[in-house]
């Protein structure tokens, strides 16, 4: 069975996703994920979709859905990486993912990551 | 004495047909214009004439959308394309089918061995060829030139606005000028592209320049804030003028969300702020 | 359509599982990227594609995507039209609105997807299925 892998970088969690995903493994990923935030106590999580070449609804809607639960197990997620082509489709298609914190590339994610840290349970100015 | 066909006498005077043609094309002052060389230009008659042959062989001569003349249409196309880059135009392109009626009719006079009706027959039919072989070489030119156009316009719009570093993860978009759509469009992909070429963090738009915006331009700006934030970078638009500030809130766009400035060193002041950048006077 | 307009070649796939979703994508994206669409038209149609491959899948029961490379003039461009016997769209306007959905989804699919495309075709019958025909000029 295909998964996506979920790499543990210290106190956080990195996926970069680069294949095409069916919506199988879509929902996989979905559950590993949070899954891997209850096991591993990670307090946030990196999503690199920089290899991705297409975020239609049904992964846009899972990216929303895992931001939504890691937020509730009391971790940040940060979405990195989203190509030119593929943020202005999503706009066009009408899915800006307002409560997802998104970075240019996994260096700047994980500072966002840390800085959020730092300022301890100030989510307000962590969210954009 | 028996009937020749147009077919028997191209095979008989080929040969003929080729020197004569090849000479008139390479006299023609019109068409070298020391843009092509005449072994160029013999070149060019040889292939054509190559490709010629065998299709008026399959005596298909009152369809050229057919398979048999697949091959010439294709060489047509291409030489018409080749002449657009040269700077040709059209007539001069189409004079390369045009010059051969002379050359063939010719031909076809002296194989008619004193045959009227065969000759007038024969006539038209060539005629009548040739004529779509001219017409095909110039809808092949237009097609190019549309092309050409359509580049060198795409050109135009992302030269017209260019993006340009103003710190160190810094990018500003100053665009002057009316905003049309697809002008909004092209210079938006293009800092976007920008945005991920140089890991730039911030893009401020100024629109200092822009007299007037409409609902699609204003609403193209919030899609590019939109997209710019899905990729992790922040947007400050700066330069709105009054005008503008009251279409907008007339035209009832909401730009809630959006940092405006009233000008572009607001802007970078912000934008360098937001960087943790700071300036002492010394 | 207008007089102009040649077809230029055309073929027909199946949407029968989740991986032919995945298969649609990359035959559209293959498609367009052969007409030389710009990388922003390409994933804009291939987006167009994912949503209305997964519709037809999941309310259609499956279905066939057919697609046709289109001339005209200068001008190239790709349609696709999504087909399903399945149960059909009762109102065809509210299935058109943002946010609205019969499923699970976030109801972007029918009315972004139509966004993405220059020209939208949707036609249905109650018990009869579902057509809907996209096409993207490069």
């Amino acid at each position: 069975m295909d998964r996506i892998p979920i790499l543990r970088m210290g106190e956080f969690l990195l996926v970069t996703i680069q294949v095409d995903m069916h919506d199988e493994l879509a929902m996989r990923l979905q559950d590993d994920l949070t899954n891997a935030i209850q096991t591993k106590g990670a307090k946030g999580v990196l999503i690199d979709i920089s290899a991705m070449e297409m975020v239609d609804s049904f992964i846009g809607r899972m990216i929303a859905d895992i931001s939504g639960m890691a937020q509730i197990l009391d971790a940040k997620t940060v979405l990195v990486g989203m190509q030119p082509a593929v943020a202005i489709t999503l706009v066009e298609l009408g899915l800006t993912l307002p409560g997802v914190a998104t970075a240019l590339n996994v260096d700047r994610g994980m500072q966002l990551l840390r800085r959020s840290m730092d300022d301890g349970d100030d989510d307000a100015s962590f969210q954009r | 004495m028996k009937n020749t066909t147009i077919s028997d006498a191209f095979g008989k005077r080929r040969a003929d047909i080729q020197a004569i043609w090849t000479k008139q094309l390479t006299s023609a002052a019109g068409s070298a214009k020391g843009r092509l060389s005449s072994t160029e230009l013999e070149q060019q008659a040889r292939q054509f004439l190559e490709l010629f042959h065998p299709a008026v062989q399959s005596n298909q001569l009152d369809d050229i959308n057919g398979s048999e003349w697949l091959e010439v249409r294709a060489f047509l196309e291409d030489l018409s394309r080749r002449r657009v880059l040269a700077g040709f135009s059209s007539d001069e392109t189409a004079l390369f089918i045009f010059s051969l009626k002379r050359v063939l009719f010719d031909i076809l006079k002296d194989e008619s061995a004193g045959d009227a009706m065969q000759m007038a027959d024969h006539f038209w039919q060539m005629n009548v060829l040739l004529d779509k072989l001219g017409l095909h070489t110039v809808k092949s030119y237009q097609r190019t030139r549309e092309e050409v156009i359509n580049r060198q316009q795409h050109e135009l719009l992302e030269l017209s606005t260019p993006v340009v570093k103003l710190w160190d993860g810094i990018l500003a978009l100053p665009m002057i000028g009316t905003l049309d759509s697809a002008r909004t469009q092209v210079v938006m992909e293009s800092l976007l592209q920008k945005i991920v070429e140089t890991e730039s963090q911030i893009a401020i738009i100024d629109i200092t320049g822009v007299p007037t915006v409409d609902t699609l331009v204003a609403q193209h700006l919030i899609k590019t804030v939109t997209a710019l934030r899905l990729m992790g970078a922040d947007c400050i638009i700066s330069g709105v003028r009054p005008q503008i500030a009251q279409t907008i809130v007339h035209l009832g766009v909401d730009l809630h969300g959006v940092t405006t400035k009233a000008n572009l060193a607001d802007a970078l002041a912000l934008a360098l702020k937001r960087s943790g950048i700071a300036f002492t006077k010394k | 359509m207008t007089a102009m307009t040649t077809l230029h070649s055309s073929g027909e796939l199946p949407l029968k599982t989740e991986r032919d979703i995945v298969l649609g994508r990359q035959t559209v994206r293959r498609l367009s990227q052969e007409q030389g669409f710009s990388l922003v038209d390409q994933t804009k149609i291939v987006t167009a594609a994912s949503e209305l491959a997964r519709n037809a899948l999941i309310y259609g029961g499956g279905g066939v995507l057919i697609w046709e490379v289109l001339l005209d003039g200068i001008k190239r461009g790709l349609r696709l039209t999504f087909k399903d016997e399945g149960p059909g769209i009762p109102n065809l306007e509210l299935a058109l609105t943002d946010g609205w959905t019969s499923g699970h989804g976030l109801g972007l699919g029918l009315s972004g997807a139509r966004r993405l495309v220059n020209e939208f075709e949707l036609d249905s019958a109650v018990g009869q299925g579902t057509r809907v025909t996209v096409t993207r000029w490069k």
